[in-house]
């Protein structure tokens, strides 16, 4: 049996028709979008490779069936640039040496622009760590990484001072 | 992957008529069921999906006081309530000391619940689980099991139910709402757990259809607000189940203990109310020497299923810390590192 859905992703209306309802939302981005930016790492909700917004919030795209998203709004890595201008934290990436293989960044990317959004862990390094914790990088580049998501925080913070002021 | 049929019902009604058919599981975040479909641990021929359903999604006070929260809420979404981390700091507190933020922001307060343990012999399909597979025989009883049950086991299955939000949750006396085929009714959750005894493939009390609409909190639950932890212990101090964990709420009264309650974590196949630990605290002062009592008298029933002693003296200190750690006081924000014994902040010396 067929099945039509129709999602938002990165602005752009997409309609699908699954004719298997085993497709998750890792694999529709992937095998049917070619947005081959979100990674496969684990594909069993462990490794965090595979981050995405959903609705504004990040999820593990490998545990989300395509068919049971059906109206949602999903931002990927491909879409958190304007056009040859980086999103701050994949500029706080490059500037902070926030990855080695680079195979994990842009769930660690995904996850960090989803952990800014939900503001829990604000700028300590201790919160970061542990609100990361769901994106495992094989190379180590820890250190890097909170340093660029701390520098991402305070450029949003400085924007959200000036915007309120 | 088995192939399955994908039905979207538009009602309660829908859904459990949906689900009362052989094969069929309900679908909610699927954090844990696609994990063990991917694994062909769960082998469903129906697929029930409840996210579109309206109506629970919810997180109501009662005109009585209790706390009604819809099947439907994320992990996330109440743990980041600010009046719920007021009312019941220790259920927060477990809650954020679970799995990682992306699954906290997926998963449900029902599907929480619902998962299975993460024995590794029931996920592991060449190995024998009676769990998986009734009848089967239990790999775990002579393998690698220091993870495995301390409490309420049998020799037909030794592992334990692995939430930390059902701790304090039990603790708390939550109650299950319940939507079936003969219509709503409702279940303390620490009657929703079974223990194994023969039949471990018979996990939950919940039949055929049952859906789980909600979790409620009774207005007694909000006592204990101001004495309240969750302590657990991991191998890894972030993203990892418990080797052992313990909720601990106090209401505190002239500086005496009005009233305790006590739960456990992975130690058994339910959240392991310790009502006898609980006794021995009422009315009298919070002191160690009363909760090293306390701590003896939880598992004094206690006995390793394999490689796992250690966990009941682990469980025994966890008990006191965790006592200590809420007779000192909610802290005002939840820790950096929740319900961690090694965060910076805990306030505690080893007990």
């Amino acid at each position: 049996m067929n099945h039509s859905i129709s999602v938002t992703v990165n602005g752009a209306r997409r309609d699908f028709v699954l004719d298997d309802p085993r497709v998750t939302l890792l694999d529709l981005l992937r095998e049917r979008l070619h947005l081959t930016g979100t990674k496969k790492g684990c594909d069993r909700g462990q490794c965090g490779a595979c981050t995405i917004l959903v609705d504004g919030k990040r999820i593990n795209s490998c545990l989300a069936l395509a068919i049971s998203h059906d109206g949602a709004n999903i931002l990927t890595i491909e879409g958190v640039a304007r056009g040859d201008q980086l999103h701050p934290v994949q500029a706080a990436f490059i500037a902070h040496d926030g990855f080695q293989c680079g195979f994990c960044t842009p769930g660690q990317i995904m996850s960090a622009i989803g952990m800014m959004q939900e503001a829990q862990a604000g700028n300590d390094p201790e919160r970061i760590r542990e609100c990361m914790s769901g994106n495992l990088c094989r190379c180590g580049a820890y250190a890097g990484i909170v340093d660029a998501v701390l520098e991402a925080q305070a450029g949003m913070d400085e924007t959200n001072q000036r915007r309120f002021a | 992957m088995k192939q399955f049929d994908y039905v979207r019902p538009a009602t309660v009604a829908e859904a459990v008529a949906a689900a009362a058919q052989p094969g069929a599981v309900y679908l909610a975040a699927g954090t844990n069921l696609l994990d063990l479909m991917k694994g062909n641990i769960s082998r469903p021929d129906r697929l029930v999906d409840v996210t579109h359903l309206g109506g629970l999604d919810q997180i109501e006070t009662l005109a009585d006081g209790s706390l009604r929260i819809g099947a439907l809420v994320s992990n996330a979404d109440l743990a980041h309530d600010a009046n719920f981390a007021k009312s019941y700091p220790a259920v927060a507190e477990a809650l954020l000391s679970g799995a990682s933020a992306q699954l906290r922001n997926a998963a449900t307060v029902g599907g929480n619940l619902l998962q299975r343990t993460r024995c590794a012999y029931f996920y592991d399909t060449a190995s024998r689980c009676n769990k998986r597979e009734a009848g089967s025989g239990c790999d775990a009883r002579d393998g690698e099991n220091r993870g495995h049950a301390v409490l309420g086991w049998s020799e037909s299955c030794i592992a334990t139910h692995p939430s930390d939000f059902c701790v304090p949750l039990v603790a708390l006396d939550a109650i299950v709402e319940i939507e079936g085929r003969n219509g709503r009714r409702e279940i303390a959750l620490d009657d929703l757990h079974r223990l194994p005894g023969n039949t471990p493939e018979r996990e939950s009390a919940l039949e055929p259809g049952d859906l789980i609409v909600a979790v409620r909190l009774p207005p007694a639950a909000r006592g204990f607000a101001t004495h309240a932890r969750y302590l657990k212990v991991r191998e890894r101090t972030s993203y990892a189940f418990a080797v052992v964990s313990a909720a601990a709420a106090l209401r505190i009264e002239n500086g005496k203990i009005a009233e305790a309650r006590l739960a456990l974590g992975s130690v058994a196949a339910k959240p392991w109310r310790a009502r006898a630990a609980e006794d021995v605290l009422k009315g009298v002062a919070p002191t160690a020497d009363a909760f090293q009592e306390a701590a003896w008298r939880a598992l004094s029933e206690a006995k390793p299923s394999g490689d796992n002693a250690f966990k009941i003296e682990l469980a025994r200190r966890i008990v006191v810390r965790a006592l200590t750690l809420a007779a000192a006081g909610t802290p005002a924000r939840i820790p950096a590192l929740p319900a961690s014994p090694f965060a910076s902040t805990s306030g505690a010396l080893h007990a």
